[in-house]
C-alpha cells in the first residue's frame, strides 16, 4: 500500500515554545490515524501544519510522494487535495448550507452550478440533512453544523481528510451523530488523520493510534496496543486521567 | 400539546395580584415621566419666550410668510445637495472599497499601492473637509489643466469624495479586520485562493457588519455637502444665505435647517434600528 502522507522530522515552535519536536509519521491509503494526547500536546498544530495553515521550522511533509513543505509549491493546489474539519465548525454564516458546500467545487474546481448542487444534494441526503439545504448555519444544532462542515470538506473529493477534535465543541448527545459520519467515511475507505478525545470512538475507527506528548509521538500502534495495553508510563498516566474523567 | 395546556390555563389569584401591582408601578412611573417632561420643557420654552430679544428673534428667524416665499429656492438648492450626496456616495463606495482592499492586501506586487493608500487615508482623514474643498475648488482651476472642468459643483463633489473615501475606507477596513481568522482558515483549507477568500467569504460578512456605521457616514455626507456652498454652488445653504443677506431676515436658514432635518432624522432613526438588529444578530452568533 502506498503512503498518502509522510511526515519526517517535523519541528515547529511558536516563539520559545516548542510545539512539534522531531515528529515523524506516515499514513497509508484507506487508513485512519488517530492522534491522542492532552491539550497542548501538538495535535492541532500538527494537523494545521499538514494543511499548510502553519509553516514548519524543519523537516519535510510529503503528500503522495510530493514534498508539500517546499516553499515554492502552490499551497492552494495542495489544499484542494486535503479536507479539513475544525473543532468550531467554521461554517460561513452568510451562506446557506448548500452554498457552504458548493462554494469550493464551483470556485476551486470550476464545476457548473448544477453539477455542484447535484453532488452536494446527494451528500446531504446521504447524511440526513437534505431538509436543511436552504437553512443558514445559525438555525442548525451544533451536531448538524459539524456534519455540514464535514460534507463541505468532502465536496472537494479530498485525498486525505484532517479532523481536528471535531466533537469537542458538542454536547455529549450530539457527539454520536457526528462520529457515525466518520465511521461511514472510514468504511468508504477514506484516508484520515484525526485528533480526538473520544477514546471509545478511537478504538472503533483507528488503524493506528499515536499518543502525543510535548510535540512528539511517545507511543504508537493499534488501538488495542496503545489504548488498552499501553507500555509507556506517560501514556498509562494520560489514559488513567481520561478514564477518571469518564471518557473511555 | 403545549398549546392545549396553555389554552386551559387561567392565571392564579397570586398572578392577578402581581399584575395589578405591576400596573400600579407602571402608572406611577408614567406620571413621574410626564410631570418631569412638562417642567423641563416648559421652563425652556418660558426662558426663550420671555427673553428680552424674543420679539426680534421671532421676526428675523421665524417669519412664516417670508419662509413660504423663500421655500422654493431653498428646496431647489436642497436638490443639488441630494444629487451631490447620491452621485458622490456612489463614487465614495467604489473608491473606499478599493482603498480598504489595498490596505488589507499582502500581495507583494501591490506594495507601493498599499503605501499610497495608507498615505492617502492619513492625509484626507486628517485634514478638515472645508480646507480640502477650498484647495480643490480654487487650486485645481488655477492649474489650468485642459480637460478638467472648473465647474464648482464638479470640484466641490470631487473634494467631498476625496475626503469621504478616506473615512469610508477605514470603516470597511475595520469590518474586514473584524472577521475571525477561523473563517479565512476554513476558506483557504477548501483550496480557495486569498482573493477568492476575500471575495466570497470575508468581504460579504465584513460589509454586512459595517452597514450601520456606513449609514451614519451617509447622513454626515448629506450634511457636509452643504459645505460646497463656500465655492459658490447654489445648494440649500447657499440659497438660504443669498435670501438672508438680501433682506437681513434669517428665516431662510431655519427653513434650510428644517429641510435637512426632515431627511436626516428618518435616516438616523433607520440607522439606529439597523445597529440594534446588527447587535442582536451578533449576540445570537455567539462565539463566532
Amino acid at each position: 500500500m502506498a503512503h498518502v502522507l509522510e511526515l519526517s522530522h517535523i519541528r515547529k515552535s511558536f516563539g520559545a515554545e516548542i510545539v512539534l519536536n522531531d515528529l515523524s509519521l506516515s499514513v497509508q491509503e484507506h487508513t485512519a490515524t488517530v492522534l491522542i494526547g492532552a491539550s497542548g500536546s501538538g495535535k492541532s498544530t500538527l494537523l494545521r501544519c499538514i494543511n499548510l495553515l502553519e509553516s514548519i521550522d524543519d523537516g519535510q511533509i510529503f503528500l503522495d510522494g510530493v514534498e508539500i513543505s517546499d516553499p515554492l509549491i502552490n499551497v492552494d493546489e495542495v489544499r484542494r487535495k486535503l479536507g479539513m474539519v475544525f473543532q468550531s465548525f467554521n461554517l460561513f454564516p452568510h451562506k446557506t448550507v448548500l452554498e457552504n458546500i458548493t462554494l469550493a467545487p464551483m470556485k476551486v474546481q470550476n464545476k457548473s452550478k448544477e453539477e455542484a448542487v447535484e453532488s452536494a444534494t446527494k451528500l446531504l441526503k446521504r447524511f440526513d440533512l437534505a431538509d436543511k439545504a436552504h437553512q443558514y448555519p445559525d438555525r442548525l444544532s451544533g451536531g448538524q453544523q459539524q456534519r455540514v462542515a464535514i460534507i463541505r470538506s468532502l465536496a472537494i473529493n479530498p485525498r486525505l481528510l484532517l479532523l481536528d477534535e471535531i466533537t469537542s465543541a458538542l454536547d455529549p448527545v450530539l457527539v454520536n451523530e457526528v462520529l457515525s459520519i466518520v465511521r461511514d467515511l472510514k468504511s468508504d475507505g477514506m484516508t484520515m488523520v484525526l485528533a480526538t478525545h473520544e477514546m471509545g470512538f478511537a478504538t472503533q475507527v483507528a488503524d493506528e493510534v499515536c499518543f502525543l506528548e510535548s510535540g512528539n509521538i511517545l507511543e504508537r500502534g493499534s488501538a488495542q496496543e496503545v489504548l488498552h495495553e499501553p507500555k509507556n508510563p506517560k501514556t498509562q498516566e494520560f489514559l488513567q486521567r481520561v478514564h477518571q474523567a469518564g471518557r473511555l | 400539546m403545549s398549546e392545549r395546556i396553555n389554552s386551559a390555563w387561567s392565571p392564579s389569584s397570586r398572578e392577578l395580584e402581581r399584575a395589578r401591582a405591576r400596573k400600579g408601578v407602571n402608572r406611577k412611573q408614567a406620571m413621574i415621566a410626564a410631570v418631569s417632561s412638562i417642567i423641563v420643557i416648559g421652563t425652556l420654552i418660558t426662558i426663550v419666550v420671555t427673553s428680552p430679544g424674543w420679539e426680534i428673534v421671532k421676526k428675523t428667524f421665524f417669519d412664516i410668510n417670508y419662509g413660504r416665499e423663500v421655500f422654493p429656492t431653498v428646496i431647489a438648492g436642497l436638490w443639488i445637495n441630494l444629487q451631490l450626496t447620491f452621485i458622490g456616495g456612489a463614487c465614495i463606495g467604489v473608491i473606499a472599497l478599493g482603498l480598504a482592499l489595498l490596505r488589507t492586501t499582502k500581495s507583494p506586487a501591490l506594495t507601493p499601492f498599499r503605501f499610497l493608500a495608507t498615505a492617502y487615508v492619513d492625509i484626507f482623514r486628517g485634514a478638515p473637509l472645508i480646507l480640502i474643498i477650498l484647495l480643490v475648488g480654487f487650486g485645481v482651476p488655477a492649474l489650468r489643466l485642459t480637460g478638467i472642468s472648473s465647474n464648482v459643483i464638479f470640484l466641490g463633489t470631487v473634494a467631498v469624495v476625496l475626503t469621504y473615501s478616506a473615512y469610508v475606507a477605514e470603516v470597511i477596513r475595520s469590518g474586514i479586520l473584524s472577521i475571525h481568522p477561523s473563517q479565512r482558515a476554513a476558506a483557504r483549507s477548501l483550496g480557495l485562493t486569498s482573493a477568492q477568500t476575500m471575495r466570497y467569504v470575508v468581504l460579504p460578512q465584513a460589509i454586512r457588519r459595517v452597514v450601520p456605521p456606513l449609514l451614519n457616514d451617509f447622513v454626515s455626507l448629506l450634511k457636509d455637502t452643504g459645505l460646497v456652498s463656500i465655492l459658490g454652488v447654489t445648494d440649500a445653504v447657499r440659497a438660504a444665505q443669498i435670501n438672508a443677506s438680501r433682506t437681513f431676515n434669517y428665516t431662510p436658514y431655519v427653513v434650510a435647517a428644517i429641510l435637512f432635518l426632515l431627511i436626516t432624522i428618518p435616516m438616523t432613526r433607520y440607522t439606529d434600528r439597523a445597529i440594534r438588529q446588527r447587535t442582536s444578530a451578533q449576540n445570537a452568533e455567539g462565539a463566532i
